[in-house]
């Protein structure tokens, strides 16, 4: 038995000590909106915060991910500044990678409020877009910059 | 405010809630209720249903992978309509005639013809629709119905005076004669078409609730993963299953068509479990295929004449009387679409039905195989199409193979069953992009322009052996081998071109922009190459072959001008430039390249000018357009499917790289004013990317790069070269 705190919830789940967080997020807690793109790390799509610390989920077991505060896009609501960004630019095509990037992007934006695009490339260079939406992914990332008042820079 | 139904009904993916008696879905049976008429909602045809309570459902018979027909498509219908674009919900289509793609005659999406090919029949649903409510409120106020217009969800009198919105008049509208001639708007008095709409289904992509395949969850569904033969053409000889059945949490092993799957209660026991399978395979015909040696095989068949593809004047002789001569040939690499969703599929058969719910491209062919697996009715399997996590063509199989899988292991089980792929069995898991080759021999007169030119073209047949081949395959020639080649604009009076079938066995399939993705790179990077022989700058060139194709023009120049052809690139970057038909629609495109110390291609910026006739959703094509650039810039600069002792040598994205942010160029789209009837908008992006870029790398270099992808060591190889 694990127990995990998710979005402020506490469950206990059924489950082997070194299964990857990201599965027992989908399929025990059955939390969809963090996703499967690769488990090995290379495509950010299951990207989950823990501790506030943008982490791929298919990276990380069960185990270790007790005891920690653990954030998915549904943790984040409906109404987080970079969500509110990402609509206004149209940033989702097919939508599949967007959990990740949004849950990249808010870690990114609460460690570094003004990120220049450098910093950009850099915190993002690890989530994949298979529909290519990297241009409206920057340009909504210095939209929420701007929107938290701390204004951005490019 | 969710506005979308397909599967993303909330209860359905409850965090941990046990869910009983199974899922209620929005999903419309037009049969069922063409009788529930009476009771209130106004259904004028499969497309349309509107309620009292003032919601106007549009039924989308369109999979969205991206490309934004789940926005596009209720445009069509709402512009003729008048509807108030706030209360506009859209719903998945089930399977069913009505849905039918409107020139394939079944159901599905791809070829980028959705708007294409929706647009009269969707105009003409909504323009029905708005003449019955305005009969009804006509008839209700005792008025001339010329004399009631709609507008933007209401029906107002022309005095002013009256109103009755959608809603009020459903109940009377469903009872009037559905008219059979209706008008349809000028292109002049559009208010929706044309004007940037906000999609639909974006705030549901940015929390988290849009359902996708991999998503769907069902009382007792359990998960399964297939060993597939590691050799394309392999087969199971046979298998030792006993610890995988010892692996906790694996429920059983059951032997398929295509392997050996290993279904558990959850994803990461039926993963171990397939681990500890011990399967003897008999690895078949491709055991030995090594990509190095199909390359030459490719080469060697293009020695000889193939089957004319097209033909005007005569080659030869043209050939024999040029002033100059050039050959080159140009190599292609196999593709995997790796979809950022792997491959997936539920499926639960029961004796009497049969449920799927899958991310498809091709929903008939889908629904006809688990007819024929289950031995069931057509009209007893009912298939719920989810959101596509990318489709790029990967989701239009028609052999089924992944809703296959899933319905033979479901009746196995005598339970719902998901199908999950990873990364690796898609990178490994074929229906690539056909490798290719394409051989040239042009002639040039006096004055640089090419008088003679031959293109042979070998690479394998998509469609041979499909249902599609009816169609698609003429004389012996697959068109998809040689669409872009074969309708080269440029006038070249002694033209030929031909092809080779290249020997079936890898799994192929259509790639986003299909043959056009290797056609335009061999074709825009040898009209680039017959430029610099003729000491002439390349876009005046190009101008000159093109000189009676004022679309071809109109783009090029657009693009040649907004990147300042011309004139030095921004940071000493060079330029290159492409234009390529295809899908109906035109896009030229110049690249900023330079050649970063390491020696490997950085692209700064991407200036892309698109002629898609009439528009629809401008910032929908935009984003296409940016979408195709960067998924045409992967493959030209990383992809590539190689094979070694008839073993794929890619696995995951490591090895299978797709474009990051730190590579992404700044792309700017600019979009040509046109009355042209609508053409695609998915896939015309893809063709011109790769040929702007090895333009621009050898305006840069003075390197020619002929073969895909343009990866350092090809670079160091074509330094050797020299
Ligand atoms: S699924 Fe975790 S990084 Fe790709
Ligand atoms: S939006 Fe489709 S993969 Fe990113």
């Amino acid at each position: 038995m694990i127990s995990l705190n998710i979005n402020n919830k506490n469950y206990q789940v059924e489950v082997e000590e070194d299964v990857p967080l990201l599965w027992v997020i989908r399929e025990y807690v059955r939390l969809t909106g963090t996703k499967f793109g690769c488990g090995i790390g290379e495509c950010g799509s299951c990207t989950v915060h823990l501790d506030g610390e943008a982490t791929p989920s298919c990276q990380i077991t069960a185990k270790e991910a007790e005891g920690r505060k653990i954030t998915t896009i549904e943790g984040l609501g409906d109404d987080h500044p970079v969500q509110l960004a990402w609509i206004e630019a149209e940033v989702p095509q097919c939508g599949y990678c967007q959990s990740g990037q949004i849950m990249q992007a808010a870690a990114l934006l609460a460690a570094n409020p003004h990120p220049g695009d450098d910093d950009i490339d850099h915190a993002m260079r690890g989530n994949s877009c298979r529909c290519g939406t990297y241009q409206r992914i920057r340009r909504a990332i210095h939209q929420a910059a701007e929107k938290s008042g701390q204004g951005g820079k490019s | 405010m969710n506005r979308i139904s397909n599967c993303s009904r909330r209860e359905f993916c409850k965090t941990g809630a046990l869910l009983g008696g199974g899922l209620v879905l929005g999903f419309y049976l037009p049969e069922k209720l063409a009788g529930a008429a009476a009771e209130g909602p106004f259904i004028p045809n499969a497309f349309i249903r509107i309620k009292r309570d003032e919601t106007v459902t549009i039924i989308i018979n369109k999979s969205e992978m991206g490309q934004g027909v789940y926005t596009a498509l209720p445009m069509l219908v709402a512009e003729e309509l008048e509807a108030d674009w706030q209360k506009i919900r859209i719903e998945a289509a089930p399977v069913d005639p009505a849905y039918n793609h409107t020139q394939w005659g079944i159901q599905g999406t791809g070829g980028s013809t959705s708007v294409r090919t929706s647009w009269e029949q969707l105009s003409r649903a909504g323009a029905a629709a708005r003449i019955m409510l305005e009969k009804a409120a006509a008839a209700i106020w005792q008025e001339d119905a010329g004399s009631c217009r709609a507008e933007k969800g209401f029906v107002v009198h022309r005095d002013g005076s009256r109103r009755l919105s959608f809603g009020e008049l459903a109940e009377k509208a469903a009872q009037l004669e559905v008219p059979q001639q209706v008008a349809l708007k000028q292109p002049g008095d559009c208010k929706v078409l044309g004007t940037p709409q906000k999609r639909l289904d974006t705030p549901d992509k940015t929390n988290g609730k849009a359902i996708y395949g991999i998503d769907v969850m069902l009382p007792g569904l359990l998960t399964a993963v297939v060993a597939r033969p590691p050799v394309f053409g392999g087969t199971v000889k046979g298998f030792d299953d006993s610890w995988a059945r010892k692996v906790p949490g694996v429920k059983a092993v059951v032997q398929i068509d295509r392997g050996v799957a290993v279904v558990a209660d959850h994803f990461p026991a039926a993963e171990r479990g397939r681990r500890a399978l011990k399967i003897g395979w008999d690895l078949g015909a491709l055991a030995r295929l090594d990509s190095n040696v199909q390359l030459q095989q490719y080469r060697q068949m293009a020695e000889k004449p193939g089957t004319v593809a097209a033909k005007r004047g005569d080659f030869a002789a043209a050939l024999a009387g040029a002033a100059r001569k050039i050959e080159a040939d140009y190599h292609f690499p196999y593709l995997a679409h790796a979809p950022m969703e792997p491959l997936n599929c539920v499926a639960d058969v029961r004796p009497d039905r049969c449920e799927i719910w899958v991310g498809t491209q091709l929903q008939t062919i889908d629904r006809d195989k688990a007819a024929a697996i289950t031995g069931l009715p057509p009209e007893k399997v009912i298939l719920h199409t989810t959101f596509l996590g990318c489709g790029f063509g990967r989701r239009a199989v028609a052999d089924s193979h992944f809703v296959s899988e899933a319905v033979q292991i479901a009746k196995a089980m005598k339970a719902p069953v998901k199908v999950i792929w990873t990364r690796e069995d898609d990178i490994r898991g074929g229906y690539y992009r056909p490798a290719a080759c394409s051989v040239f021999a042009a002639g040039l007169g006096a004055d640089g322009l090419p008088v003679a030119l031959r293109q042979r073209i070998v690479c394998q047949s998509i469609v041979k052996g499909t249902p599609f081949e009816g169609g698609l395959l003429k004389n012996g020639i697959d068109e998809t081998a040689v669409e872009g080649a074969a309708d080269s604009p440029y006038e070249i009076t002694d033209f030929l071109v031909e092809y080779h079938e290249a020997p079936a066995g890898v799994p192929v399939l259509w790639w986003r922009s299909v043959g056009h993705s290797h056609t335009a790179f061999a074709k825009e990077c040898f009209i680039d190459e017959l430029a610099h022989a003729a000491r002439q700058d390349p876009y005046a060139y190009r101008r000159k072959l093109l000189a009676n194709h004022p679309r071809q023009l109109g783009v090029l120049d657009l693009a040649a001008r907004k990147a300042g052809w011309g004139q030095p690139g921004t940071a000493g970057a060079f330029h290159g430039i492409a234009v390529h038909e295809s899908f109906g629609s035109h896009v030229a495109q110049v690249a900023e390249v330079s050649v970063t110390k390491k020696g490997s291609i950085k692209v700064h910026r991407v200036v892309c000018a698109v002629d898609c006739g009439r528009l629809v959703n401008p910032d929908t094509i935009e984003a296409q357009m940016e979408s195709a650039i960067v998924f045409g810039l992967s493959a030209a600069l990383h992809g590539q499917i190689t094979f070694k002792g008839g073993r794929v040598q890619q696995s995951n994205f490591d090895n299978y790289r797709i474009l990051g942010m730190d590579e992404m160029p700044q792309v700017e789209v600019y979009l040509v004013k046109s009355d042209e009837p609508p053409g695609g908008i998915g896939e015309p992006g893809v063709p011109p990317l790769a040929p702007a870029v090895a333009n621009a790398f050898f305006a840069a270099s003075g390197l020619r790069l002929r073969t895909l992808p343009m990866t350092p060591e090809a670079i160091k190889a074509a330094i050797r070269m020299v």
